[in-house]
C-alpha cells in the first residue's frame, strides 16, 4: 500500500478486519510482526524513539472517541501539545487555540468541560488539538461513527477543506461507503488482513461487479454464509435443548408416539 | 478414583497458571521499573507538575491523617497511663506514646491509610486515562506519559509519604499529651522532658524517616504500575484499584517487619 501525498485516502473494510491497528502502526504505536511501515521515509517499526518522537510531532490523530483529557477545558485540551511543545508565550498560545477551534466551530465552547459536551463537539475539538502542531499527516480514526446525520456532514466538510486549506495528507479509517466516497481522492478496500480492491470511488464503482466481496461490502449486503450460520446456530440450539434438528421433525414425532 | 485423578491434576493446572501469571506480573513489572527509572530525573525538568501531584496526593490526604492521627494518640495515652499506673511510671508516657508512634505507628499506619486514600486514587485515574486513550492520544502528541503524567505521580507519593507520616506522629503525641497532661493529670514538664531525654534523634527519628521513604516508594509504584498496566475495562479499573490497595498494604507490613529487624533487632 502506497499513501499519496496531499490526498485524503481511505482505508475502508468491515469491522475487526484491522483498520485501527493499521492507523497504530503509522503512528509506530505498535510494531509490525513483519513487514514495514515506512512515513516520509521512516521506518516506524525500527525508528529509534528519539526520531519517533520526531515524526509524531509531524502527525496529527483522531481517537475514534476523541480521548480529550477529562480534566482540561477545551481550550485547555488544544493548547496542550503547543505548552508541551513549543515556548511560545501564553498570549501567543491563546491566539492559535482561539483560531483552532475556529476552524473547527467551537470557539464558543473554549472554557466547556469535555464532560459538558456532546459527543460530535467533542470530536471536533480533539481534531482542534490534533491541528494544533500543524501536522503534515493526518490520521482519522472511524471520524463519523455514532455521529448524526448533520455532525457528519460538518465533518465530511472540516476533513475536506482542512486537506485542502492546510497542503494535509490524510488518512481516514472508516467503513461508511457514502461518507467517504464522498471526499476520498483514493480508497483501499481491506478484508481479512489483505487489500481486495484500490482506486479512486469511480475505479472502484467499475471494479465492483468482478470482486465479489466489494460488490458486498459497497451494497451492504449479507454474508453467503451467514444463512448457513444461522442454520447451524439452530441445529446447535436445537441440540442443546434436547430436540432433534428441525429437518427430523417428523421422525422425532414418530418417535414420541 | 478417576474424579480424584481429574481434581488433582486441575489443581496442579491452576497451580502452573498462579505460578505462569505471577512470573508474568514480575516480568511487567521489572520491565516497567526500567522504563520508569529512566524518566524519574528528566520529570524535574517540570517541577510544577510534581507539585501538583503534591498537592493532590498529599494534601488532599491531609484531613483523614490528622483526624487518625489524632484518635491513635488519644488512644496511646489512654492505654499507656493504665498500663504504666500499673508500674507507677506514668511519667514515662511521653515517651512511650512518641516512641510507639515515631518508629512504628506513624509510619506504618499513614501508610496504609495513604495507600487507600492516595494510592488507590492515583490507580483509578490512571487506569481511566488508559482506558480512555488519553495516554495514547499523548503518545500520539509525541508526548511520553510515562515523564508527563506516571514520573510526577510517583514523585508525589515519595515526597508526600514521609511528611505525612511526621504529621501523622506530632498529632498523635498531642493526642497522647491531651488525655495524659490535661485529662488524667500526669506532669507535663516530665511528658515533655522524657522525650526530650530519651529519644535519640538520628537513630529513633531517622529510622521513622527511613521506614516512611520506603513506604512512599513502594506505594507510589503500586499505584502507577497498577494503573499502568491496567486492563481497560470497568472491571480492569476496579481490579486495579484493589490490587494497589491489597498488595501496597501487605508490602507496607511486610517491610515493615523486615526494616524493624534491621533497625532494632540484636
Amino acid at each position: 500500500m502506497a499513501i499519496p501525498r496531499g490526498k485524503i485516502t481511505a482505508i475502508m473494510g468491515p469491522s475487526g478486519t484491522g483498520k485501527t491497528t493499521l492507523l497504530r502502526l503509522i503512528g509506530g504505536q505498535i510494531k509490525p510482526k513483519s513487514g514495514r511501515v515506512l512515513v516520509d521515509g521512516l521506518d516506524m517499526g525500527k525508528a529509534s524513539s528519539q526520531a519517533l518522537l520526531a515524526m509524531r510531532r509531524r502527525l496529527g490523530m483522531l481517537f475514534q472517541n476523541g480521548a480529550l483529557f477529562t480534566d482540561l477545558t477545551a481550550a485547555d485540551n488544544v493548547a496542550f501539545p503547543l505548552r508541551e511543545h513549543t515556548r511560545l508565550p501564553p498570549a501567543l498560545i491563546a491566539r492559535i487555540v482561539a483560531l483552532k477551534l475556529q476552524a473547527v466551530g467551537l470557539l464558543a465552547a473554549a472554557d466547556q468541560m469535555p464532560a459538558a459536551l456532546s459527543g460530535g463537539m467533542a470530536r471536533r475539538v480533539a481534531l482542534a488539538r490534533a491541528l494544533a502542531l500543524d501536522p503534515e499527516l493526518m490520521l482519522y480514526d472511524e471520524p463519523f461513527t455514532g455521529q448524526d446525520p448533520i455532525n457528519v456532514g460538518v465533518l465530511l466538510r472540516l476533513i475536506a477543506s482542512l486537506n485542502q486549506a492546510l497542503g494535509l495528507t490524510s488518512v481516514l479509517v472508516s467503513h461508511d461507503v457514502a461518507e467517504v466516497f464522498a471526499i476520498a481522492d483514493c480508497v483501499f478496500v481491506i478484508n481479512e488482513g489483505r487489500v481486495v480492491a484500490k482506486g479512486s470511488p469511480d475505479e472502484l464503482r467499475a471494479q465492483m461487479p468482478h470482486v465479489p466481496f466489494l460488490r458486498q461490502f459497497l451494497e451492504g449486503a449479507p454474508d453467503d454464509n451467514q444463512s448457513q450460520a444461522s442454520q447451524q446456530s439452530a441445529n446447535y440450539l436445537a441440540n442443546a435443548l434436547g430436540l432433534k434438528p428441525p429437518s427430523d421433525k417428523r421422525s422425532a414425532l414418530r418417535g414420541t408416539r | 478414583m478417576n474424579r480424584v485423578l481429574t481434581a488433582l491434576l486441575n489443581g496442579l493446572a491452576a497451580l502452573g497458571q498462579g505460578v505462569l501469571s505471577a512470573a508474568a506480573h514480575t516480568g511487567q513489572l521489572t520491565l516497567f521499573i526500567r522504563q520508569l527509572m529512566g524518566r524519574l530525573i528528566p520529570a524535574w525538568t517540570r517541577p510544577k507538575l510534581i507539585v501538583q501531584e503534591i498537592y493532590a496526593i498529599g494534601v488532599l490526604s491531609l484531613v483523614i491523617i490528622v483526624i487518625s492521627g489524632g484518635f491513635v494518640g488519644l488512644v496511646l495515652g489512654l492505654q499507656g497511663f493504665n498500663i504504666l499506673s500499673k508500674f507507677n511510671a506514668t511519667e514515662s508516657l511521653g515517651v512511650m506514646v512518641a516512641l510507639s508512634l515515631v518508629r512504628e505507628l506513624g509510619p506504618v499506619v499513614t501508610a496504609l491509610l495513604f495507600a487507600g486514600r492516595a494510592g488507590s486514587a492515583v490507580t483509578a485515574e490512571i487506569a481511566l486515562m488508559k482506558t480512555t486513550e488519553q495516554l495514547a492520544a499523548m503518545e500520539m502528541m509525541a508526548v511520553d506519559p510515562l515523564r508527563r503524567v506516571i514520573a510526577p505521580r510517583f514523585w508525589g507519593a515519595v515526597i508526600a509519604m514521609p511528611l505525612l507520616a511526621g504529621l501523622f506522629s506530632l498529632v498523635g503525641i498531642a493526642g497522647g499529651y491531651f488525655i495524659g497532661v490535661v485529662v488524667l493529670g500526669v506532669d507535663a514538664a516530665s511528658y515533655w522532658g522524657q522525650i526530650q531525654q530519651q529519644m535519640q534523634p538520628m537513630d529513633d527519628v531517622m529510622n521513622g524517616v527511613i521506614k516512611s521513604l520506603v513506604f512512599g516508594v513502594v506505594i507510589g509504584l503500586v499505584a502507577v504500575f497498577e494503573g499502568f498496566n491496567a486492563e481497560p475495562t470497568s472491571l480492569g479499573i476496579s481490579r486495579a484499584t484493589t490490587r494497589t490497595v491489597v498488595l501496597s498494604s501487605l508490602l507496607v507490613l511486610g517491610l515493615d517487619f523486615i526494616l524493624t529487624a534491621w533497625m532494632f533487632g540484636a
